[in-house]
């Protein structure tokens, strides 16, 4: 490994606990984010992206939420050790978070303009007088004329939301953006455009970005790295062009399978048999193995280690941890 | 804004009017002769007559009913009282402040109590203290109000000589009939206030506040309670003019001079032009409640204020 990443996730349990039982929502799961570069987080609905987005933040909902353990590094601190004052002055600061659905992210009674100088307030020491405009500024960085700075939430569209919103995470030039489906509630047209607004942005103010989808193509326009994560873990981490031409681990063969090709006549889509585990009852061994066309005996008793196949390219599955050598964690 | 309120206003004259039918037709088809009722047993059928004939008593229906509001609206006059002749136009806006005090401070004593205690409930879910100010919510909102009156002043009046058990004129005076009063509606404003509370901090926009890396205080205070402010102003003006109403009872166990005492012995003597001023003068500040209770809305809610432009 010749870079250093600059938010690494170790072995990351979170669970959630609750009386009907325990929902364990992520599973040994590793990430690196390099710095300056977008990395793609994908899975299913309820694969478990949104809790690892909320554990970066420290923000998992406790109860019923617990960090059970693992490490989240960021500059040699472990995020999960912090202590809440010392946490506030990263969240939003230096890491920051977009929220997947912009109709409900923004508070209702306050003027838009006021959300986003509320960070700036926080964290920058700065007069009122300064951060207002830098928050009218913010606004228009983000293609909102200025003078819409004390309107309020509901006398914007859903894509000028989010605009808003993203105004509000960049506006302390964070370290590390976190953006969780950023786009899914909005129309197509307004998808692109807000994707090729954060593209820009990201490079304006170099900041690295996590991109949560379940949208592959997002993925193939934006993302440098991606990871595929399944049942609360990550299966298959890689540099995005290597995993695009050689998918290691089946279910992410699986994904690529299932996208329709528009060139080929086809009668039936190719789904992955099967449905994602309940997170309350995970199967044992590796939580794919029930639908892998490829599950071998040791499968169903072992969870898969980490297989690194080169610098920039890991996978946790069976298959591989035969034949290459075996990283020690 | 102000054609709202014009609009309102406006609208308020059906209510009184409602309001005055109402009243009026259920007192006159109340049994008992008020005559009789208020001169005695021994007057002589001339006096009767007399006092019919003084106060309208022959007239039909509509014709007194529409004396009444006519002398009302042009000359402020509500009749005089059968009993001793005064305005009660007078009598009542005497007794009315009292009223109205007694109310004000039994919605204020249950609002500094309902909304902390509702908030640290919500934010402190399921905790001890949760637990705790949920049964004496029950607690509040069960209890008759007569009944915890009467214990209070068995209690800090006869037990522990802490404030007179009657009277409404010093500080002293007004602590039991005001905490008596105000109990239940501090029960229903903190039931209230939890309850909303629990579902504006559950909302999108309070984790992106956190996320911003607000302090957990900021995000209540800030965040979460004006959004859940709503419903809470909402019931609060409920309560208000239940209070008034309600004010009767409250005022018979402390002896207090209000519109609701003078209105249940008016009631007992046949009074009446007293029962029917007192009953509009508590719609009319009723319905000015809920006025102010639906301007406030429009202050608390971006989006209200911008339906009223």
């Amino acid at each position: 490994m010749s870079r250093k990443p600059l938010l690494d996730i170790k072995n990351l349990n979170v669970h959630y606990i609750t009386h009907e039982g325990t929902t364990k929502a992520i599973n040994d799961l590793n990430l690196a984010l390099y710095p300056g570069e977008t990395l793609g987080l994908v899975g299913e609905t309820g694969a478990g992206k949104t809790t690892t987005a909320l554990s970066m933040m420290q923000l998992v909902p406790d109860p019923p939420g617990k960090i059970i353990s693992g490490e989240i590094l960021y500059h040699d601190q472990d995020l999960t050790k912090l202590s809440e004052h010392e946490l506030r002055k990263i969240r939003g600061n230096q890491i920051s978070m977009i929220f997947q659905d912009p109709m409900t992210s923004l508070n209702p009674i306050m003027t838009v303009g006021d959300q986003i100088r509320e960070g700036i307030l926080l964290h920058q020491k700065v007069d009122m007088a300064t951060a207002t405009k830098r928050a009218s500024d913010m606004l228009e960085v983000v293609g909102i004329p200025m003078e819409r700075y004390n309107e309020y939430p509901h006398q914007f569209s859903g894509g000028m939301k989010q605009r808003v919103v993203i105004a509000i995470a960049l506006s302390c030039n964070p370290e590390i953006l976190i953006a969780d489906e950023p786009t899914t509630a909005l129309d197509v047209t307004i998808q692109a455009q807000v994707l090729q607004l954060m593209e820009n942005l990201k490079k304006d103010f170099n900041t690295s970005m996590l991109m949560i989808t379940h949208d592959l193509g997002v993925v193939a326009n934006v993302c440098d790295h991606v990871a595929i994560m399944y049942a609360g873990t990550v299966i298959e981490h890689a540099e995005k062009h290597m995993l695009y031409r050689t998918p290691k681990h089946p279910y992410t063969q699986g994904l690529f399978g299932s996208i329709p090709n528009v060139e080929e006549n086809v009668d039936r889509l190719k789904p992955i048999m099967g449905l994602m585990p309940d997170p309350t009852n995970l199967p044992t061994g590796c939580t794919f193995h029930p639908r892998c066309p490829h599950a071998m005996d040791i499968c169903q008793v072992e969870f898969p280690r980490i297989t690194r196949l080169n610098d920039e390219h890991w996978v946790r599955c069976h298959l591989y941890s035969a034949d290459e050598e075996v990283s020690h964690e | 804004m102000l054609r709202y309120i014009a609009r309102r206003l406006l609208l308020l004259i059906p209510v009184i009017l409602g309001v005055a039918l109402i009243t009026f037709t259920m007192l006159y088809f109340s049994p008992g002769d008020p005559a009789q009722m208020t001169l005695g047993e021994q007057a002589g059928a001339e006096q009767l007559e007399q006092f019919r004939e003084l106060h309208g008593l022959n007239d039909g229906f509509f014709v007194r009913f529409f004396n009444y509001v006519k002398n009302a609206v042009l000359h402020q006059d509500l009749g005089l009282s059968y009993r001793n002749r005064q305005s009660v136009f007078a009598e009542v806006a005497l007794r009315f402040p009292t009223t109205l005090k007694l109310a004000g401070l039994g919605v204020l004593v249950a609002v500094a109590m309902g909304i902390p205690i509702g908030i640290i409930s919500a934010t402190k879910q399921y905790s001890l203290f949760d637990s705790i100010s949920m049964i004496f919510a029950l607690v509040g909102v069960s209890m008759p109000n007569f009944w915890q009156g009467m214990l209070m002043i068995i209690f800090f009046s006869v037990y522990l000589g802490w404030f007179p058990p009657s009277g409404f004129t010093n500080f002293n005076q007004m602590v039991l009939p005001s905490l008596t009063i105000g109990t239940s509606t501090a029960a229903i404003i903190t039931r209230m206030t939890r309850s909303s509370m629990l579902e504006v901090i559950r909302q999108d926009y309070i984790r992106t506040a956190r996320a911003k890396g607000q302090k957990e205080s900021k995000v209540i205070t800030k965040h979460a309670l004006g959004n859940a402010m709503i419903p809470i102003v909402t019931v609060i003006g409920l309560q208000f003019g239940y209070l008034l109403g309600g004010a009767v009872l409250t005022e018979s166990i402390f002896a207090i001079p209000g519109v609701g005492r003078l209105m249940v012995d008016a009631i007992k003597m046949k009074d009446f032009p007293i029962v029917q001023g007192g009953v509009l003068f508590i719609a009319v500040t009723f319905s000015l409640v809920n006025l102010i209770v639906d301007i406030l809305y429009a202050f608390l809610d971006p989006r209200v204020r911008s339906q009223y432009r």
